[in-house]
């Protein structure tokens, strides 16, 4: 297997500025989300996005232990990423990496804007992130699917979050990065927002891009954010739809004798 | 090691249901919840699988690597088991590295693999003494309901099944990797049947709340030939000899259906 | 003034419900004189009150509830009880009992053990502070026998119904005793295990169909079957 070297030594972009798989630069990758997945957690939620497949689950608000963690007039909340030893082309040592301690802080400080902490003192909230493969980003796939969880759990939130990334690859300003584009191209700038005002509450760049080309980006990303957010409202409304669909399948059936 | 402080009445009213041969979940003591075996759902690894057993999921992926034999036994490729209990799977997990329970688990899913020889190791040998293959078999709990040896010994079982490595070739002493693809060398499967002892009885597959009143548990693994492969008896409990021997009993029967309604589908699959 | 939505609409954290003179209820929050959803859930109007009726969520105690817990520790002079809350409940022996205990020759173990369940009312709660229960009034009490069903405090109030039209239903076709708890745990004791089997089905089903409309009479033909 040939190991991919960074800094564009392979072509990201054909004549027509179509990338490798096959989307334009504003185009998002296929996205599905899922809402109550697992069976113990207060919510839970799972995104795949593109090859990127992740799970993400909310225990809380619960008692917090140790006590002297414990704030006296807010929830504590913490978001713990890690990645699955196979979730990577080479297989990952289980034990955190310190990535994987940013990650947890970032997509933290991502999320708590959102979370009416005061309603809960001397409490924890739990947010708990598993990547199961990881083809790029995957901080804002697991930002997108935390913040379902929240809702998901009952956690009086202000707004969702959703996060995307843009980037710049083969000097072209693209949308939702895969982990190709992101190893090979030029930058990578993971924004997440809270979509009613438009607060931002991550914004991370690493790269080379002039003032211009990032604000390109960065209303790239927001754009992308909205369309996942209306992708969020879909899955927690239609998780409950769903159920009233069933109920009345059930009883015209019955009415019919059926 | 009970997972919460359980109540009396719970404690009670298990015990007091086992007794008329009853379960909590209208199961009767020998069922087994329904299953499903999800494979090849990580395609970064050489091999996966998702099992749900009731409302126990496991996830499971297999990475090879070529890398250097143990020097005891230097024509043999490697396989090593581990599983990790993340937090999300239970309120009682705490982030961190494998704890007692996880590390029983994975050797207990490794024992029945490795004693059951299912993979040809000495056909994983590249180079003898220098290269061979080792095969990281990482067990992840994402939702614990009970009985996580029998999940994932059947999601490790599963992955390994439709795990695909590249064929080698050795040109001057150096291994190349191939683009064609080959399924690993597979001599036998070994399946696990977990019982709960609560009381007189014995349960199959328990559910959580079961496995917070038992006595003990004991977990038997027979392999294609109806040979004994691994056993395990775990929690503070004892076992009686006609424990011991229904459980072993029953596990011939049971394992042997559980191969027929689960793991022939994917043996067809392969096409082996 | 305006409602941005329909009666009983679903709805999702920051959408906008509201605008004007109206009051924000449970569910909600007011920025400005805009009334935003909190929650995931229902959204209604009650009189200027606009509220969502909260599909999930933790149970945050209330004065006044009905709780059933179970006792996770004894101290010398209180109780410990978990009422499946972010907060662990305290229990006094002056909010148990009509005479005076006396710590050096009373154990309060031989009243409530670790490992017994309870039902209690709370008597008090603010944030700064654990909920402190009472077992004073009739019908409060250790429970013995019996089975606990855990669900989601938030379906509490279908699995009631109006007026108690749900859970009078349920009792009469059973012929089960169930004492609700407002932190979603109900205490169910009847005659046989089938019996008790056919309640825990209904609790099942009123807690995954709680938003839909026809639900007792789908309940009442459950237990029939």
């Amino acid at each position: 297997m040939e190991e991919i070297q960074g800094n564009s030594q392979i072509r990201l972009l054909t004549e027509d500025n179509l990338r490798l798989d096959g989307r334009k630069l504003d185009e998002l990758r296929p996205i599905k989300l899922e809402v109550g997945v697992l069976s113990r957690a207060d919510g839970s939620a799972y995104i795949e996005q593109g090859k990127s497949k992740i799970l993400a689950a909310v225990y809380g608000p619960r008692e917090l232990h140790p006590r002297h963690l414990a704030q006296p007039d807010e929830a504590l909340l913490q978001c713990i990423y890690r990645m699955a030893t196979f979730s990577v082309d080479e297989r990952k040592s289980p034990a955190p990496s310190r990535r994987e301690t940013e990650l947890s802080k970032v997509i933290t400080e991502s999320l708590a804007p959102a979370v009416f902490l005061k309603y809960f003192p001397r409490a924890s909230i739990d947010v708990y992130i598993q990547v199961i493969q990881a083809d790029g980003g995957t901080r804002c796939s697991s930002i997108t699917a935390a913040s379902l969880a929240l809702a998901d759990a009952g956690i009086p939130l202000r707004d969702l979050v959703a996060a995307c990334a843009a980037g710049k690859i083969d000097g072209k300003i693209a949308l939702d990065l895969s982990d190709i584009e992101d190893k090979n191209g030029q930058a990578d700038l993971p924004v997440a927002i809270m979509p009613r005002k438009k607060l931002t509450t991550l914004l991370q760049m690493d790269g080379f891009m002039t003032k211009e080309e990032f604000i390109e980006a960065y209303e790239l990303a927001v754009k992308g954010c909205q369309k996942i957010y209306e992708m969020q409202r879909e899955v927690l409304i239609q998780k409950y739809i769903n159920i009233q669909d069933e109920v009345s399948e059930e009883s015209s059936e019955q009415n019919r004798g059926g | 090691m009970p997972h919460s402080l359980i109540s009396e009445i719970e404690t009670k009213y298990i015990r007091s249901l086992v007794s008329k041969e009853k379960r909590v979940d209208s199961r009767r003591l020998n069922d087994i919840r329904p299953i499903t075996i999800e494979c090849g759902i990580v395609e970064k690894a050489n091999g996966s699988a998702r099992v749900t057993l009731g409302n126990t999921k496991v996830i499971v992926g297999v990475k090879a690597e070529i890398g250097t034999p143990y020097p005891d036994t230097p024509n043999s490729g490697v396989i090593t088991c581990a599983a990790e209990f993340i937090p999300m799977a239970s309120p009682y997990f705490e982030p961190g590295p494998p704890n007692e329970e996880a590390v029983e688990l994975a050797r207990v899913v490794d024992r029945g693999i490795r004693e059951s020889k299912m993979v040809d190791l000495e056909k994983l040998c590249i180079i003898p003494n220098e290269k061979v293959w080792i095969l990281f078999v990482d067990i992840y709990i994402i939702d614990h309901a009970g009985n996580l040896f029998d999940a994932s010994s059947l999601a490790a079982v599963s992955a390994l099944l439709t795990t695909k490595i590249p064929r080698t070739e050795v040109e001057d002493g150096k291994v190349k990797t191939l683009d064609e693809r080959t399924s690993l060398p597979i001599n036998n499967i070994p399946i696990s049947l977990t019982f709960a002892k609560i009381d007189d009885q014995l349960c199959v597959d328990p559910i959580l709340e079961e496995e917070n009143v038992m006595d003990c548990r004991i977990t038997i693994v027979y392999d294609v030939n109806n040979n004994l492969v691994a056993m395990q008896k775990g929690e503070r409990g004892a076992l009686t000899t006609q424990d011991i021997y229904k459980a072993v009993d029953l596990a011939e029967t049971m394992t042997k259906e559980i191969r027929e309604k689960y793991i022939s589908p994917i043996l067809k699959q392969e096409g082996s | 003034m305006a409602l941005h939505f329909k009666n009983r609409q679903i709805v999702v954290p920051g959408d906008l419900l509201a605008e004007g003179a109206y009051k924000p209820g449970d569910g909600t929050f007011r920025e400005g004189n805009r009334i935003y959803s909190s929650v995931v859930g229902l959204a209604e109007v009650k009189g200027k009150i606009v509220q969502v009726v909260a599909f999930e969520g933790a149970y945050t105690p209330k004065a006044g509830d009905v709780v059933i817990g179970k006792v996770v520790d004894v101290k010398m002079t209180s109780w410990r009880i978990d009422i499946k809350s972010p907060y662990q409940a305290i229990m006094h022996p002056v909010n148990v009992f009509e005479r005076r205990l006396d710590p050096l020759k009373d154990d309060l173990r031989r009243y409530f053990d670790v490992g017994d369940t309870l039902v209690a009312k709370i008597m008090s709660f603010d944030r700064t502070r654990a909920p402190l229960l009472t077992t004073k009034e009739r019908g409060l009490g250790k429970l013995q026998g019996g089975y606990l069903v855990k669900m989601l405090p938030t379906k509490i109030p279908r699995l009631i119904g109006r007026r108690g039209s749900m859970i009078n239903m349920i009792k009469k076709e059973t012929g089960c005793q169930i004492i609700i708890g407002q932190n979603g745990i109900v205490w169910v004791s009847g005659k046989s295990f089938e019996d008790e089997e056919r309640v825990i089905k209904a609790i099942r089903q009123i807690e995954r169909e709680a938003h839909t409309s026809g639900l007792t009479d789908r309940v009442r033909d459950l237990i029939h079957k």
